[in-house]
């Protein structure tokens, strides 16, 4: 017994085995159910198979969601009403300012850019000999945490005076030419470039691999039919190629979008956040956690929720109009 | 490539293997003439190989020679050690990361078991089960995606703390926090594979008289093995690599902090140790890795179960 409480193995196995007993207690409720086969079955096996996760959701996320708001029109302790003063410190000062900047830099270059790399490769190695090696390299970085992609990127980035030999490879190959090293993270506002593009790095092989299957499923006969009209490789590029996968594009634009929205890992491993390459969701975590300020903490995640709405919305009309396809 | 020409001359058959061949990219490759295409590839691809392949190097050469020169001297000097590995695994306290090796394990196991089931049951209760408003509650349970993780993180830090069972099993948070994080996305995924599954089996099952916890045991778990393996793989490596809910929900306490946070905290206070960073940036991703392509192909699967297929 003391084995399963006071060690960190004991507790994970203690845990596995009390859902296991959760589980079948479920599914034993769920039995009797199906035996009674009255019209009560189906309540009780919805509440059976669905209810545990929607409890937790509710519990989760609703109810903490709704907390946020409410928090975030109140004071750093959640103690007296403040109206907007919250989010009027938002934009008022110059921090939160400057990380609004940023992520809206963010989120508009990170899904651009790896969609577009993603793009391009897929395409690039279409139906090529070395297509299975070439997207496992490039899909390879989502496999890598943030943190971790943090750290790569630090030493490819890492700077030396001039008089140094440089050990990052990038300030490596700049001196290596004649120039000055530069300090990629320290210098604002480019630094905030240099950061962008470790998420692109990280998320191009996502995009390439969702849009090289669309490109697959293109139909035959349309490009056949296409190419006998005498239609140029370009052309098939923006006018087949692009319209046939336009709703996985969509989707991949989208999810990266919100992916990006979300970052506070890359900017807090790599910068600290500092010299002004601070984003919203970092500061919210600054705000909470580190200040302890709740009140502008729950403000800005808010602002990020209200950032996202637009994204969810247009996903969800397309999700719906699918279903209405398929019947 | 072919031309227009040989159209006239081939055989049929030698015709449909060239028309297989083909494809709206393959037509817009060979625009770009292969030759540049495969060159601007290649870059693409050494770009987004080479930083990791870098830090791997780097992690294997003594504390100097990290220090004083780049990585790709090792051609003319090459040095190899593995001492950072040796000193990062079992050194000081502060820096020994195989404590929180251990500890993401611990977290990331659960935290994967547990959305997984119950996302499928709930799948279960979305695609075969029929009830009154279940398409919006489902659209409902899709749209909570949109909840930021740092919307709900406070309030439900705030359920858990300074309660006796935190205290008592400080993973528990972490679990259930992963838990709620992973399901609007799982329940969506495995739906779409369970919605996929011919009705006809189901019907057939049931009027042999299988009530709905055999038909879930029996006949949907088997045929949703490969979709559960590759949300599985998902959500492991989501969970492996996640920051914030680690940071948040441990309460900084050694014991339960996970690998990245570790990390995370040394590139702030031991920025310029790249011997420690190094090799302790390869630990922790190096489990992602074996993951990944030892089980690449479910992973790409679940990717596309989610994205493409609305």
């Amino acid at each position: 017994m003391g084995f399963l409480l006071y060690s960190k193995n004991g507790q994970l196995i203690l845990a596995i085995l009390a859902f296991a007993a959760l589980l079948a207690v479920l599914l034993l409720l769920a039995r009797l159910a199906d035996r009674a086969k009255g019209r009560g079955g189906t309540p009780v096996m919805v509440a059976v198979f669905g209810g545990p996760a929607l409890l937790l959701l509710a519990v989760g996320l609703i109810y903490p969601a709704l907390r946020t708001f409410w928090m975030s029109v109140m004071d750093e302790r959640s103690e007296t009403f403040v109206g907007l003063a919250n989010y009027a410190y938002l934009i008022e000062d110059s921090a939160g300012l400057i990380a609004l900047r940023n992520t809206m830099l963010w989120v508009v270059l990170v899904p651009l850019l790896s969609t577009g790399i993603g793009l391009v490769y897929a395409v690039l190695i279409d139906r090529s000999r070395f297509e299975k090696v070439a997207k496992s390299l490039l899909f390879l970085p989502m496999a890598i945490s943030f943190v971790g992609a943090g750290i790569i990127w630090k030493f490819v980035y890492e700077y030396r005076g001039a008089a140094q030999e440089q050990i990052g490879i990038l300030n490596a190959v700049i001196t290596g030419l004649g120039f000055e090293p530069i300090r990629f993270l320290q210098d604002s506002p480019l630094n905030t470039l240099f950061l962008i593009a470790v998420l692109v790095w990280i998320e191009a092989g996502f995009s390439m691999v969702v849009l090289s299957a669309a490109i697959k499923a293109v139909p035959e006969d349309i490009v056949e039919a296409a190419r006998l009209d005498g239609v140029s490789g370009w052309q098939m590029f923006w006018r087949i190629t692009i319209p046939s996968i336009r709703p996985s594009l969509v989707v991949v634009l989208t999810t990266i979008s919100i992916a990006t929205l979300k970052i506070f890992d890359i900017t807090r491993t790599m910068t600290g956040s500092q010299f002004n390459t601070q984003v919203l969701a970092n500061e919210m975590y600054d705000w909470s956690f580190t200040f302890g300020d709740n009140g502008i903490g729950s403000a800005m995640a808010v602002v990020i929720f209200v950032l996202v709405i637009p994204l969810v919305a247009y996903n969800i009309r397309q999700m719906a109009r699918n279903r209405a396809v398929r019947g | 490539m072919t031309t227009e020409t040989t159209h006239t001359t081939v055989t049929p058959q030698a015709e449909r293997l060239v028309r297989t061949h083909r494809s709206s990219a393959s037509s817009f490759r060979s625009m770009v003439s292969n030759r540049l295409g495969s060159a601007f590839a290649l870059i693409i691809a050494v770009l987004w190989t080479m930083p990791t392949f870098g830090l791997f190097i780097s992690s294997l050469r003594p504390e100097s020679a990290i220090k004083s020169s780049g990585w790709w001297t090792i051609l003319s000097d090459p040095q190899f050690t593995l001492d950072n590995y040796e000193r990062i695994l079992g050194g000081a306290t502060s820096t020994n990361l195989a404590v929180y090796f251990q500890n993401s394990l611990v977290i990331a196991i659960p935290a994967t078991v547990a959305p997984l089931v119950l996302a499928i049951m709930a799948s279960y209760a979305f695609s075969v089960l029929t009830w009154k408003g279940r398409d919006w509650v489902f659209v409902g349970v899709f749209a909570l995606q949109i909840v930021p993780l740092q919307m709900a993180l406070i309030p439900l830090l705030r359920i858990f703390s300074g309660t006796e069972i935190a205290d008592v099993f400080p993973f528990l948070s972490l679990w259930v926090a992963h838990t709620i994080f992973g399901l609007p996305l799982a329940i969506f995924l495995l739906h779409n594979f369970m919605s996929e599954v011919p009705r006809d089996l189901i019907e057939a099952a049931r009027i042999d008289g299988a009530g709905h916890v055999t038909v879930f045991l029996r006949v949907m778990l088997p045929l949703m093995l490969p979709a559960i393996a590759s949300y599985a793989i998902f959500q492991f490596l989501w969970v492996w690599n996640d920051l914030l809910v680690g940071l948040t929900f441990s309460g900084g306490s050694r014991t339960v902090q996970p690998l990245t946070a570790a990390l995370a905290a040394m590139t702030g206070d031991r920025g310029q140790d790249w011997h420690l960073l190094t090799a302790g940036a390869f630990i922790s991703i190096i489990l992602p890795l074996v993951v990944f392509f030892a089980l690449q192909r479910y992973f790409v699967r679940g990717l596309l179960a989610g994205s493409v297929k609305g």
